[in-house]
């Protein structure tokens, strides 16, 4: 046995664990399954194409920067993918079609790539989009009523869909929504494509928690400060318990909460850090829910709390390894 | 006492395949090549020269310096070569070359110990000391002179039984086949410090083991099962599992009153006191995808590799990567002449289909790095510092308490080489602490010069 083999060196581990960045995408892209099947009930099949537009501009924007700039390609580890739908998800259904796509642009170019792609980009690229196609109020602000569509009629003509009032806008007049709160729940109201149903979107979180895919440090804080201050804090005379439970139902904090909060690229990455930032998005959203002119608060917070992340990370760091444990353990 | 460590990950044990199989003695190659480097600390110098005839465990190298431990020669036979040849490092180092004459002839110097006080300090630590017996779990410390230097510190002795690398057995098999020797060596190194109770840390993936040794052992040996979980038997993770304490960055066990001794090490040490046997050869497990028939081999120290692979039925596919030790924190190595060492605990044959590096690493900021580390930092932080060689700022992040267990890069969803940068900024830090230290005595030195002058 005195051949020789074509042995390669390398610096120790050895092995690595099968979990990629890939899979990692594709279980996020699985966990928002759900609530896009209940979106294509609630808004009809519009709710899928527009998806799919957004999706489809994404990965093409991603791959036409990286391709021109003559970087390695990105597209295969599907985070345009997971940016597209979440993009969509933050989008009236009645928003015609070209809006998902300067909405793609601006989050995959501007916010993703100029930053250096992944793990890069300091503001959400979804959330950041939607706030720039606020340029475009009217559409923007444009809501379909619940199950108010005929047939694949929506498909084209998205913005002859029966108009009507969010939730959001009456909890933002100090008032209770018509719907009830296992409407609320299970997503029969207006409001942003992917944001209507409470209990698919819980139902996502769990499975990225199972998954450990994210670690529900940032969603229960954030949601946690939503619910104590809107409890304390009833508006229009409403008692806390039922004003707490809208407040949390309704609107983007279920999404924003499990799937926007906890973007890798932009929330703390210590254990500490991811606390403080889901206490600062909750309060923040209450904050400009109740003090803001526009009806909802979760998209703005959770840019706003984006902005101090690497503060939060630096001064959070764990401490030391044998350095201070009696101080930390009280008294022993 | 259930106490457990900070982060780690679980890369599948990966023991199946030889942890049923009894370790058989490997029958000596031809010619042994035995390294003057077998333990951390300078280098032993040969005794013996071209031409001598060697007797088994015989002394062939030895040195003056506190920290170093003698090499003795594995099988009998003519010294062939004095001369550099390659060490399982990597690098070329002195080497004493014996051809084999297959006698096996004893040396004199294999003499029981049994009537001497063994629980002087003094007396035990020459036997250990003169039995060439080192770290054999990897680390290859001196075991004379951490028994020595713990004195009068240590309160706690904890047996490294945790063998918590994929793949490995050695420690596995040599509890199950050695029981009495293992608690014989572990009282051996209680009763040197004045103790009366040691604990041995064994994972739970193991339980013939923890059901055999607790039988076995009375009172003063407390077994602990521990969780199945990476690197649940480094040092300082062990330490704390066992005792909750921290060693202190920079510190060593005894700083927190604990000394750690691998479990092959208290065999050894039983053999050395017992039946006067210097640390000659040893288990190893081989295994990998690679391996015909991955099994358990005692093998002397100084046979080369391929003879240990051939052992096991050679190779069924090629090797692409061969590895001393186990997958998180072996070395590999490119040669398969390199001889087995005193801390060869595995070998380990790999095809590399399942490699999962990438050609651009990136970082997505998940966290999992610091989430999984056993030592509190913050890997992509680090990584990111040095990449822009900010030796300020690594330092500030404490890069230097690493333990490159690997556990991080194991993680790394983004396939970064977290733990060879920070070896890297390590050796950097080092090489800018070493430059520092020169400019300034440079400095003093001047400075004395025009002082004199005036």
């Amino acid at each position: 046995m005195s051949k020789e083999y074509n042995l390669a060196v390398s610096s120790s581990p050895h092995i690595r664990s099968a979990e990629d960045t890939r899979s990692i995408m594709l279980d996020v892209i699985i966990s928002l399954v759900p609530a896009l099947a209940v979106a294509i009930y609630i808004f009809g099949l519009r709710a899928l194409t527009l998806t799919l537009v957004g999706v489809g501009a994404c990965v093409f924007f991603e791959w036409g920067y990286r391709n021109l700039l003559k970087k390695p390609s990105s597209v295969g580890n599907l985070s345009a993918v997971v940016t597209g739908v979440l993009l969509v998800f933050c989008l009236p259904v009645t928003v015609p079609y070209w809006i998902p796509v300067i909405g793609a642009f601006f989050a995959i170019v501007i916010v993703k790539e100029l930053y250096g792609g992944i793990g890069k980009n300091f503001l959400n690229p979804a959330l950041a989009a939607r706030a720039f196609l606020f340029s475009w109020p009217v559409i923007m602000t444009t809501w379909a009523a619940p199950l108010s569509y005929s047939k694949f009629a929506n498909i084209i003509g998205g913005a002859d869909a029966i108009t009507s009032a969010t939730p959001m806008e009456a909890l933002h007049m100090g008032k209770l929504p018509d719907a009830t709160l296992l409407q609320a729940f299970i997503g029969e109201i207006g409001g942003s494509i992917g944001e209507i149903s409470s209990i698919v979107l819980l139902l996502g979180g769990i499975y990225l928690v199972i998954r450990k895919i994210i670690s529900p440090r940032i969603p229960l804080s954030y949601i946690l400060t939503v619910a104590v201050v809107t409890f304390i804090f009833p508006k229009g005379g409403i008692d806390g318990l039922t004003w707490m439970l809208y407040n949390l139902l309704c609107g983007g904090l279920m999404l924003g909460a499990i799937f926007m909060a906890t973007d890798y690229s932009t929330s703390p990455t210590t254990k500490t850090g991811q606390i403080i930032f889901g206490i600062g998005c909750g309060l923040l959203t209450v904050f400009i829910r109740y003090f803001g002119s526009y009806v909802e608060g979760v998209s703005y917070a959770i840019l706003i709390m984006n902005i101090v992340v690497w503060l939060i990370d630096k001064s959070t760091l764990p401490r030391r390894f044998g350095v201070n444990k009696a101080a930390k353990g009280g008294a022993k | 006492m259930s106490n457990s460590f900070f982060g780690g990950i679980h890369p599948g044990d990966a023991k199946a395949s030889t942890s049923k199989e009894a370790s058989r003695p490997l029958s000596p190659p031809s010619q042994v090549v035995i390294p003057m480097s077998l333990h951390i600390g300078p280098p032993c110098t040969p005794t013996v020269k071209v031409g001598d005839v060697v007797k088994l465990g015989q002394k062939i190298g030895d040195s003056e310096a506190p920290i170093s431990a003698p090499i003795h020669a594995s099988v009998s036979g003519k010294v062939v070569a004095v001369e550099p040849r390659l060490h399982p490092n990597g690098s070329m180092v002195m080497s004493v070359v014996i051809e084999n004459d297959g006698l096996d002839t004893p040396d004199e110097s294999i003499t029981p110990h049994d009537g001497e006080n063994l629980t002087d300090p003094e007396v035990l630590t020459a036997i250990i000391r003169e039995a060439g017996i080192v770290g054999m779990g990897g680390a290859t410390f001196p075991t004379a002179f951490k028994i020595s230097s713990g004195l009068g510190k240590v309160d706690t002795v904890i047996i490294n039984a945790a063998e918590c690398e994929p793949y490995i057995t050695s420690d596995h098999r040599t509890m199950l086949e050695h029981p009495d020797e293992v608690i014989a060596g572990i009282r051996i190194l209680t009763k040197v410090f004045g103790l009366e109770l040691a604990y041995v840390g064994i994972e739970k993936n193991k339980p013939d083991a923890i059901e055999l040794l607790s039988k076995k052992c009375g009172d003063d040996i407390k077994i602990m099962p521990l969780q199945t979980r990476y690197p649940q038997g480094a040092e300082k993770q062990l330490i704390q599992s066992i005792t909750g304490r921290e060693v202190p960055p920079g510190g060593l066990p005894a700083h927190v009153g604990c000394v750690v001794f691998n479990v092959f090490t208290a065999y050894s040490v039983y053999r050395a006191v017992h039946e006067g046997m210097p640390a000659i050869e040893r288990v190893v497990t081989v295994a990998g995808d690679c391996v015909n028939t991955p099994t358990n081999l005692i093998c002397r120290i100084g046979t080369p590799l391929e003879h240990v692979f051939e052992a096991a039925g050679g190779f069924k596919l090629p090797p692409r990567k061969v590895l001393m030790g186990g997958p998180m924190m072996g070395n590999a190595q490119f040669s398969l002449s390199a001889p087995v060492i005193k801390a060869t605990n595995a070998l380990l044959a790999f095809s590399g289909k399942e490699d999962k590096n990438v050609s651009n690493p990136t970082c997505i900021r998940c966290g999992k790095c610091s989430e999984v580390c056993p030592m509190r930092l913050v890997p992509m932080y680090m990584y990111m510092y040095e990449r822009k060689s900010d030796l300020e700022s690594l330092e500030k992040l404490h890069v230097t308490d690493c333990i490159e267990c690997g556990a991080c890069t194991y993680i790394c969803p983004g396939r970064l080489h977290l733990t060879q940068s920070f070896r890297t900024a390590k050796a950097k830090i080092n090489a800018e602490k070493a430059r520092r230290q020169a400019a300034e005595k440079a400095a003093t030195e001047k400075t004395a010069k025009e002082v004199a002058k005036v």
